[in-house]
């Protein structure tokens, strides 16, 4: 007890051991797992052979694969934008509303991302169907459109989706920055004759780009590893990298390929977010 | 100063004010039709829960006719204690676990503290549908497999597979740390200190200062650990092996069959729960006097 307490290294260890074992055998072998199996060979019936190969990577760069890694990246590059574009001024909308009244509009915006995420998707899916969904048969019922627009089980409909499910995640960080910021900064703008753009452009956006880098990635890398959204809004026809991952474990059996598709996947992720960060701070120190 | 310039001055300014007027006014309407952006669809979605038609575009008059037929359908309650089932282990586990790394990471300096405190991250980064493809493998290579604990939960008889109360613990201990943490940071260190010189031990503080102070912090993090498990989808399916359903995977299911009330009566109750569990966690939060970061979970 006496060594105990003039050793808070052991003390530490102590308290961390068992939440660490649990982390090392349930997080980090799997994903040990995942690492060796993208370099080995496909068994007959599911399962792997212990045979050292390169051909699953190879493939994940063969056109026929790549292509939809292309797309899913074009789908979150262009859901992280729009995400930005609506959620920004959405965060500024709360950040220069009366101190009494900020609290409640951002439980507002908590609660649809409380809610579950398939049931979210789902909404959407009764709204977009082609034939049946809500838009469609309203929009011709008035005889605004005598064909129904292709809505869904597109790209569209899973960045709609997308950008539905993740609008909370990109505004909270946002507003958190422009709640910081100090309001005599935008006076002395002012008083030195800046107009409002101006001001903003010198002064609110440069302090704001902790929270556009943080939401960015909270939406990007969601969006990129998607799953439900285009199982349920692509209809089938438009996939996403994370539906060919899940193919190869539910439909094909082909273990190794799935590991080095979301091996190749989480590198990705990885390098893009360090593109960005790097990238962020030279815009930043330029500004 | 003359007096062209003083004129200049205050049409400037007459300008800059109407300018900031129309600016404010654009901003409250872009706000409001955000704000219906992300209200409508699941407004429309419990409207139609009510609906007297097998149909979900058009209005047939009002109904409760399928919550009665979803409360007969058993898969869709089976689902459901499964899914409470699952919440409340995995919660009380990972509100541990968490609680333990918070603590650990936050209150001491130690050799490797960086790699742990990464490694608890990466559960929180990672998307996912990788997640529950590697501990799917794991399952499969380990002993472990997809074994169920066969247990009886208030007369309902549920076999849960015990890589499913895994995977969740594995998740949520991450987002119980981070709630935990923040709530560590806030919390004003004199009382403890303060604990010590009156002769307390480290086990007397912890019990009679730290516990207490950092109550709001672990109830939140078990909360939004609750939330999580309740809502998962992705990582239940890919680790639960076949014919083990909590109500977000049976919802799965019954979207790629068709677009039905029922879905919607599910969906309905499933956001009261959601929304239930907000609410509490406001009023928690106002009792404890602050607490944004522990409502919000980030």
């Amino acid at each position: 007890m006496e060594r105990l307490r003039r050793h808070p290294e052991l003390q530490a260890w102590l308290i961390l051991a068992i939440p660490v074992i649990f982390l090392l055998i349930f997080f980090m072998a799997p994903l040990l797992i995942v690492f060796v199996y993208s370099f080995l060979e496909r068994g007959k019936y599911g399962g792997v052979e212990w045979v050292f190969t390169l051909d699953n990577i190879r493939r994940v760069f063969d056109p026929l694969y790549f292509k939809t890694f292309l797309r899913s990246f074009y789908i979150a590059i262009v859901t992280t934008l729009i995400t930005l574009g609506l959620g920004y001024p959405l965060a500024y909308f709360i950040a220069k509303s009366p101190p009494s009244r900020r609290n409640a509009l951002v439980f507002a915006l908590m609660i649809p991302f409380w809610t579950n995420f398939l049931i979210r998707t789902y909404a959407w899916v009764m709204l977009l169907r082609t034939h049946t969904g809500l838009i469609n048969v309203t929009l011709m019922n008035w005889g605004i459109i005598s064909k129904p627009l292709p809505l869904y089980g597109n790209d569209f409909a899973i960045i709609l989706g997308l950008v539905y499910g993740w609008l909370p995640v990109m505004v909270l960080p946002i507003y958190a920055a422009l709640e910081r910021l100090d309001e005599s900064l935008l006076e002395a703008a002012r008083d030195l004759y800046a107009s409002s753009g101006k001001a903003f452009w010198r002064v609110t956006w440069p302090l704001s780009i902790p929270g556009v880098v943080a939401g960015s990635m909270l939406v990007f890398i969601p969006s990129l590893g998607a799953f439900v959204t285009p199982a349920i809004l692509g209809g089938g026809k438009s996939l996403m990298i994370g539906n060919i991952i899940s193919n190869q474990f539910l439909g094909a059996h082909d273990w190794p390929f799935g590991s080095a598709l979301s091996m190749v996947m989480m590198i990705a992720m990885l390098i893009a977010t360090l593109i960005y960060f790097r990238w962020t701070k030279k815009s930043e120190l330029a500004t | 100063m003359s007096v062209k310039t003083e004129q200049m001055q205050s049409n400037h300014d007459i300008w800059e004010r109407i300018k900031s007027k129309l600016g404010g006014w654009s901003l409250s309407a872009y706000g409001i039709l955000a704000f219906a952006f992300l209200y409508l669809p699941i407004l429309i979605l419990v409207i139609f829960s009510f609906n007297d038609s097998r149909s979900v575009s058009k209005w047939a008059g009002f109904t409760t006719e399928w919550y009665g037929k979803m409360l007969q359908d058993g898969q869709i309650l089976l689902s459901i204690w499964n899914s409470l089932f699952l919440a409340i282990v995995s919660t009380i586990i990972a509100t541990i676990l968490g609680t333990l790394v918070a603590l650990g990471l936050e209150r001491y300096r130690f050799r490797g503290k960086t790699a742990v405190d990464s490694m608890f991250y990466l559960p929180v980064i990672i998307p996912d549908i990788a997640m529950a493809i590697m501990l799917l493998l794991f399952f499969n290579m380990s002993g472990i497999g997809f074994t169920p604990w066969k247990v009886n939960f208030f007369g309902a008889r549920l076999a849960v597979p015990y890589s499913v109360i895994i995977g969740h613990v594995a998740f949520n201990t991450s987002f119980v740390a981070i709630v935990v943490r923040a709530r560590l940071t806030q919390m004003d260190r004199t009382l403890e200190e303060a604990a010590q010189d009156l002769y307390a031990n480290a086990w007397q503080t912890f019990r009679r200062v730290t516990l207490p102070m950092l109550m709001p912090g672990i109830v939140g993090g078990a909360l939004l650990a609750f939330t999580l498990s309740l809502d998962d989808f992705v990582i239940t399916f890919f680790t639960s092996g076949a014919g083990f359903n909590t109500l977000p995977v049976r919802v799965f299911g019954m979207i790629k069959k068709g677009v039905t009330p029922k879905i919607n009566a599910v969906s309905t109750l499933m956001l009261a729960v959601s929304l239930s569990l907000v609410v509490i966690s406001i009023l928690l939060s106002r009792r404890s006097g602050d607490g944004d970061s522990v409502q919000m979970g980030f």
